[in-house]
């Protein structure tokens, strides 16, 4: 009997082996596979038509005459994933400095909290929210304002060029920033926590200010969580579909001015996705996903070799 | 003599600096907190207003036609959701184990936690993009299950990855006298293991719902939407998120009123999900 026993365990703990193999592997290997193939295999005609390089760099979306080039998209994924960090970061690093440094202790997990709870709001809210309520906000006044200050400077002025129409670069790459802020801030607040007590002290007891402390010890010590956060709301960023998606126009043209239409890769997709009715227009949105998955896994792989690594141990030695 | 005001003169300088960025910082928090606080009360405020019990009973009017419900996109949801969770839960969990409990030093599975780890952050549209490829594709239709096959897909990195981390701060000392008493590998993960580590595996699934439950771009191009109520996960499914983008941009002032509605229920939803994560973390703490 307990001979058969064992043998039952025996045979469970090779099944359970098994079953557990197999849902690793699926997830670390066939599923990205997967992703990586059929995006590759749908995307295949957009790429033999025009050319890996000919739609990175064509400029004309015409589903009517059936020529497509990606760059109008690419470069508006980049230009509001940018404008939305230009903005974010400086005030992530605000955020977390007063959540680790300065609030009081009892209000700090109500600020941390609140926060987070900014990025578990879902994105399609921001996407509503942005389209009933900035972006009248920024029709109405926000634009006409930047307009009147800055129209007659010879630069500037052309960067709020155009009708204010509040569904533009501006609006979306402001909606994006909202968004992105939790992911960055409470990687950055993790970072700044982890400044060794002893370090600051040290700082302190040479009479220097809190902001000197903060400055010249707890942000060299945390820089690599800067990065890192950094670099988690860019990926955050390329990749947001919803928030944005009644914001840009979808109109396939790089932006000359904050305050023209535009569309970004994921804006695009979302749109045309579900009419486009010939092979090639599908295709070549496929082939928007794909570049979107070759950038967003790049960024990665950056973080993730290259920066942290090289950070890390530049930031071990200059301590040891 | 004069290089006592100059100290002072620098002091003080150093001084009003500190209390700028100091205060620079306080206001960046407050900014944060502002648009916490003003996206809550524009979604309750417009959203409570149009609630009532035909927004759950009835199915939507045609289209410009006052009145009628999203009762086909709550029961849509929460098929589309409930089955994705059913789905993702058991294979990202097991994947977790296997990650932690099967030589994480083994080359080979470092190799997968990479490739996962970098799943992670994958854009949720593209998840839709490959699941219509795979699965709607082949059909000819849209349909409800691929939307939730993508869901699934979409919360497979997020529960190993973090199943994998609790994991890791099991005690090795509790697997070992397990071991020492003979028991097989299933008997010490299922008994030792999953046990001591279970509030931290759960505050990763709910973590992984709250992620899918307010997701939209997966399910455009796979679940897609449909007007009327369907238990039939063959045929198009309507889901809340959908259904806000669709009524969002159309044109009339009925369909804005219950995309509102919508989003209050969905943000309530969600945020409660967060809430519960945070308790349950606070509790093992």
């Amino acid at each position: 009997m307990d001979g058969i026993n064992r043998l039952k365990d025996k045979i469970i703990d090779k099944v359970a082996f098994f079953v557990l193999i197999v849902f690793g592997v699926f997830v670390g290997l066939v599923f990205p596979l997967i992703t990586l193939v059929s995006l590759y295999k749908e995307s295949h005609l957009a790429f033999e038509k025009f050319g890996f390089i000919g739609f990175i760099m064509g400029t004309v979306w015409d589903p009517v005459r059936e020529i497509f080039g990606g760059l109008p998209a690419i470069v508006g994924t980049l230009i509001s994933t940018f404008i939305a960090s230009l903005i974010a970061i400086p005030i992530c690093i605000g955020i977390a400095t007063f959540i680790a440094e300065l609030s009081p202790k009892k209000l700090k997990p109500i600020f941390s909290t609140a926060v987070e709870l900014l990025g578990a709001i879902p994105s399609i809210i921001y996407g509503l929210w942005g389209f009933f309520v900035i972006s009248p906000l920024m029709a109405d006044y926000v634009e006409p304002f930047l307009q009147d200050t800055f129209l007659d400077i010879p630069i500037l002025g052309r960067l709020v060029d155009g009708a204010p129409t509040g569904i533009d670069v501006l609006t979306s790459s402001f909606v994006l920033s909202i968004m992105i802020i939790p992911f960055m801030a409470s990687v950055v607040k993790d970072a700044f926590e982890m400044t060794p007590p002893l370090l600051k002290e040290a700082g302190y007891g040479m009479g220097a200010t809190k902001w000197e402390v903060i400055k010249d010890i707890v942000i060299p010590y945390a820089f690599p969580g800067i990065v890192g956060g950094a670099i988690l709301s860019v990926g955050r960023a390329l990749g947001e579909t919803m928030a944005i998606a009644f914001l840009t126009g979808n109109v396939h043209q790089i932006p000359k001015s904050l305050l023209d239409q535009y569309t970004t890769i994921t804006v695009a997709i979302a749109n045309e996705f579900t009419e486009a009715h010939t092979d090639i227009y599908l295709s070549s949105l496929f082939a928007l996903a794909f570049i979107l998955f070759l950038m967003s896994f790049f960024l990665l792989i950056l973080s993730k070799f290259l920066i942290f690594k090289r950070l890390e141990k530049k930031w071990k030695t200059s301590l040891s | 003599m004069e290089d006592l005001s100059k100290l002072k003169r620098s002091i003080l300088r150093r001084k009003l600096k500190n209390y700028f960025f100091l205060t620079l910082s306080f206001l960046t928090a407050v900014y944060g907190l502002v648009w916490l606080f003003w996206i809550l009360f524009d979604v309750s405020l417009n959203g409570i207003k149009h609630i009532n019990l035909s927004l759950f009973l009835e199915d939507p009017a045609p289209p410009g036609v006052e009145g009628g419900g999203l009762r086909h996109a709550f029961i849509g949801h929460t098929i589309i959701t409930g089955l994705a969770v059913l789905m993702g839960v058991p294979v990202g969990v097991g994947a977790g184990i296997f990650f932690t409990e099967y030589g994480s030093n083994s080359r080979f599975i470092q190799f997968l936690r990479n490739i996962t780890d970098s799943m992670v952050s994958l854009p949720s549209i593209i998840i839709g993009t490959v699941v219509y490829a795979i699965m709607v594709k082949p059909v000819g239709h849209f349909f409800g299950l691929s939307g939730s096959v993508a869901l699934a897909l979409l919360m497979l990195p997020v529960i190993s990855v973090t199943t994998a981390q609790i994991l890791k701060l099991v005690p090795k000392e509790l697997k070992e006298a397990a071991y020492a008493l003979g028991a097989y590998k299933w008997q010490v993960i299922k008994d030792v293991v999953l046990v001591a580590a279970r509030r931290g595996i759960l505050t990763g699934i709910i973590l992984g719902v709250a992620r899918i439950a307010g997701e939209t771009a997966p399910l455009l191009f796979t679940s897609f939407n449909n007007n009327f109520t369907t238990f039939n996960i063959f045929e198009p499914m309507a889901s809340l998120t959908v259904t806000i983008f669709i009524y969002v941009t159309g044109p009339y002032e009925d369909w804005h009123n219950k995309a509102w509605a919508a989003s209050f229920i969905l943000t309530v939803g969600t945020l409660l999900l967060f809430i519960l994560v945070k308790i349950l973390g606070r509790q093992k703490t």
